[in-house]
């Protein structure tokens, strides 16, 4: 026995490898909070990703706030109709433009494909992405309400509307990464890159998601509500007003989400 | 590990013709090739990839594709590109993939045996190819597999991570792990491989332990090299009756012959006496670089 069993040990360690086999996978759930846990740190490393999800949202929601008459909201107090819709402008930005551009650099860097040849299953691998998103989406909301509280939003509604913008929420991510990932699956790094951050911004102006459907004019507000970005952000603010989940909302979502879905698993290369 | 009359296409192009191939337990097999002769596809289907469009693959007992859960977790997979984060960290990367595995190595261990210690928190996207080369080959081996699949292992290397690397390769396969490598050198499949299969256009060439492929055809023939143009019928002159003397390119001469310590004295003495060095010299024996490019050839590719 050596006095110091700390020390001879980790020499033991590095001069001689035990390689006899002992194969086995971690189990599922430890595999998913790995991988969940993996892509929260990368996802939190990447600057430009952290812009996107949460400094540009709450820039958005302080300026519009403050800029009184340079934005029109349509009617209704300004905090009131801006923090929803800035909510539902996070959800598209880490569901949607992050997730895509995450995935098709995984693609691209063959992490996907090497994923493949480990214990970690495709349901394992999307659940530590959906995991990790929606924790993402957890903070992105926290913050965004937090900074909408302080300025003075008071959203109606009690636990009921908070439940009901919980499950817009939910449906509205699932619809936005199904479309993340059919674009991740198909489209080069680059070209996805590009297209994502391009879909982030038309959405942004002409997608009903911080400037409310009622200002657009006719044709083009029956266009916004049924995208996605706008039937979540237009779905939010009529909740969070206590008006009740409208039901059109969610349907044109698990449409969304469900045209997403099909195509992204018809369609999807892993290499 | 058994391959049988394995036939992949990629639209009109066949990438594999008809390959078979056979791997025991515990051994090293090199799969030998030019660049686009099918190794790499041929791996991949049995690493579960791609579906065999024709022939069977079986690797421990299971099929690589309808039992591909069960067969994951007991393969180590080295890519020939890529596999990690661009954004990770080598040690981060590593104690990812051996949080997969039940078992896994010690991270530290491994990382002080392949160097990745001064990788520190540089991204993967910016360690030095070498580096990531060595971190391909640490996910491999993470989560103690009793299969290794190793594209390329040593491509980019340099020397000593390169000797570093068939230490840890021959200690896989003493500790009882099979290895199928594919590489380009000749020396790591001397050194290091049981079995050797060169592959060229999709099918099977030569087969057989790399002192079975050297010294095939190789009866009656000594091999040496010198400086080019010597005099070669003098040196016939020199030899026992029904040799045969030819400079086979420049520098390098054969002499078939009925090989014998006489003929081989003759040789070196007739060198001698010009002051000339004869090196690399082969009895019955060719490099195993000569069997390579006499079986698929000198075009490249």
């Amino acid at each position: 026995m050596s006095d110091r069993p700390g020390v001879d040990a980790s020499i033991q360690a590095i001069t001689r490898l035990d390689l006899r086999p002992a194969p086995g996978s971690a189990p599922a759930w430890a595999m998913v909070r790995s991988h969940a846990l993996m892509e929260t740190r990368l996802l939190l490393r990447n600057g430009e990703q952290v812009l996107l999800a949460l400094v540009i949202p709450l820039l958005l929601l302080v300026g519009v706030a403050k800029a009184g008459g340079v934005v029109d909201l349509g009617p209704g107090r300004r905090i009131d109709v801006l923090t929803p819709g800035v909510m539902a402008l996070a959800v598209m930005s880490a569901a949607f433009t992050s997730l895509a551009i995450a995935t098709a650099y995984e693609r691209r860097y063959g992490v996907l494909k090497r994923l493949g040849a480990s214990p970690l299953s495709r349901t394992g691998l999307l659940t530590g992405k959906v995991v990790s998103l929606l924790g993402m989406e957890a903070v992105q909301l926290a913050a965004i309400g937090g900074v909408g509280l302080a300025l003075g939003w008071n959203p109606e509604g009690g636990l009921t509307a908070a439940l009901a913008a919980c499950v817009l929420v939910l449906i509205g991510t699932v619809s936005f990464a199904s479309l993340g990932m059919l674009m991740a699956g198909t489209w080069s790094a680059e070209a996805t890159l590009a297209g994502a951050n391009l879909v982030y911004v038309l959405l942004l102006v002409v997608g009903a998601v911080v400037i409310p459907a009622a200002s657009y004019p006719d044709p083009l507000r029956a266009v916004a509500t049924s995208l996605p970005s706008g039937a979540l952000a237009e779905g939010l603010r009529e909740v969070l007003r206590g008006e009740g989940l409208v039901w059109t909302r969610a349907v044109a979502l698990c449409a969304w989400a469900a045209i997403g879905t099909a195509l992204a698993i018809r369609t999807f290369k892993w290499e | 590990m058994e391959v049988t009359n394995l036939v992949m296409r990629y639209g009109d192009k066949v990438a594999v013709d008809g390959l078979s191939m056979s791997v025991e337990v515990g051994s090293i097999t090199a799969v030998l090739g030019p660049n686009g002769a099918g190794k790499t596809t041929t791996l991949e289907t049995c690493e579960g990839y791609r579906r065999p469009q024709s022939g069977r693959v079986t690797v421990l007992g299971l099929d690589p594709v309808t039992q591909h859960r069960a067969l994951a977790p007991r393969v180590g997979v080295m890519l020939q590109a890529g596999g990690a984060w661009s954004g990770s960290r080598a040690e981060e990367m590593l104690r990812y993939v051996a949080s997969l595995h039940a078992n896994p190595q010690s991270i530290d261990a491994v990382v002080g045996r392949l160097g990745l210690g001064a990788c520190g928190r540089t991204p993967y996207r910016r360690l030095s190819g070498g580096q990531q080369q060595r971190l391909r080959l640490a996910m491999a081996i993470i989560g103690r597999p009793e299969l290794v699949f190793l594209d390329e292992p040593t491509s980019g290397l340099d020397p000593q991570a390169r000797r570093a690397a068939w230490d840890l390769i021959g200690e896989l396969s003493a500790a009882g792990v099979t290895v199928v490598l594919t590489t380009h050198y000749m020396e790591e499949v001397e050194r290091l491989a049981s079995d050797v299969y060169v592959v060229d256009s999709g099918q099977v060439v030569a087969a057989g332990s790399p002192a079975q492929l050297m010294a095939a055809g190789a009866r009656g023939l000594i091999t040496f090299e010198a400086p080019s143009g010597l005099d070669t019928a003098d040196l016939l002159a020199a030899l026992p009756p029904e040799c045969e003397v030819r400079e086979e390119r420049p520098g390098r001469y054969a002499v078939r012959g009925r090989v014998s310590p006489q003929m081989l004295s003759a040789i070196t003495t007739w060198c001698a006496k010009r002051e000339v060095m004869p090196g690399q010299l082969n009895v019955e024996r060719h490099t195993l670089e000569d069997v390579f490019l006499a079986l698929t050839g000198k075009e490249l590719r």
